[in-house]
């Protein structure tokens, strides 16, 4: 938890007021922000944060960037998220955490707490959010367009990724 | 506090109790959507985030936190609409 609430503060610090996108500000009176997560790692206990800052960020009226590359990339098939609908299967916990495993999922199940996909799906509802997969990742796992997620948005690059989170603040997890 | 909070118009209450961050901001960002300009949203919530988390989310959007009470494991918020 400690990771999740420092983690916050960063994209929440009040230091990056100074460099907002004023071009996108709907208020005047009020800075348009930015929040750009690079998404590298697929397991659940990294998958739940960027849920978790993402919606947040999109009820708090950030623009969010979703960037799915690496494992992160493997969360987002629609392989993936059917298994996670479905409990049977999906992200896995890190394995240095993998004994909180079970009892962590049945707190969740208690506190009906959300999944991340419901989170982010949910965030996209909310705000202006997007989501990209990785165009190298997809080839390095040959993962094609057709088996993504319909909640992915675009097939981008780091060229792309950059220019969207320019002026914000960016988080690899 | 009691006798101050009467004189706030609520339009609409919303009940966030058990549920944990984010589900209190996106449920208040979702019920603000449906006010007007100038009307008070009253939200009931138990998550220890909850009064933070829905300051900093009214200072980010602009709107405004009229009062924040404690009623024994809840927190009252009203907001107004900007």
């Amino acid at each position: 938890m400690k990771l999740i609430d420092n983690e916050f503060k960063f994209a929440t610090d009040d230091r990056s007021l100074m460099q907002s996108n004023k071009e996108q500000n709907p208020n005047p009176t009020q800075e348009k922000k930015k929040l750009s997560i690079i998404v590298f790692s697929g397991t659940m206990d990294k998958l739940m944060p960027v849920g978790i800052l993402a919606s947040g960020a999109a009820a708090s009226g950030y623009e969010v960037n979703l960037f799915f590359t690496f494992w992160g990339l493997q969360a987002i098939t629609k392989k993936s998220i059917q298994a996670m609908s479905s409990q049977q299967g999906g992200p896995k916990i890190d394995v240095n955490y993998q004994e909180f495993g079970p009892m962590m999922a049945k707190r969740m199940m208690e506190m009906r707490y959300p999944s991340w996909f419901q989170l982010v799906s949910e965030a996209k509802e909310q705000g202006e959010v997007k989501v990209f997969a990785c165009s190298t990742s997809m080839g390095f796992f040959n993962i094609g367009r057709e088996d993504l997620a319909d909640f992915v948005d675009d097939v981008v690059g780091v060229a792309t990724f950059l220019d969207r989170a320019q002026g914000g603040e960016t988080l690899f997890i | 506090m009691k006798e101050l909070s009467q004189s706030f118009r609520i339009a609409r209450t919303l009940d966030a109790r058990g549920m944990y961050c984010p589900g209190p901001v996106m449920e208040t960002a979702k019920a603000m959507k449906q006010l007007n300009s100038g009307e008070v949203l009253e939200i009931l919530a138990t998550d220890p985030a909850a009064k933070p988390d829905i300051e900093a989310w009214a200072r980010r959007t602009g709107n405004q936190v009229l009062e924040v009470q404690q009623q024994g494991d809840a927190v009252r918020i009203l907001v107004k609409k900007a």
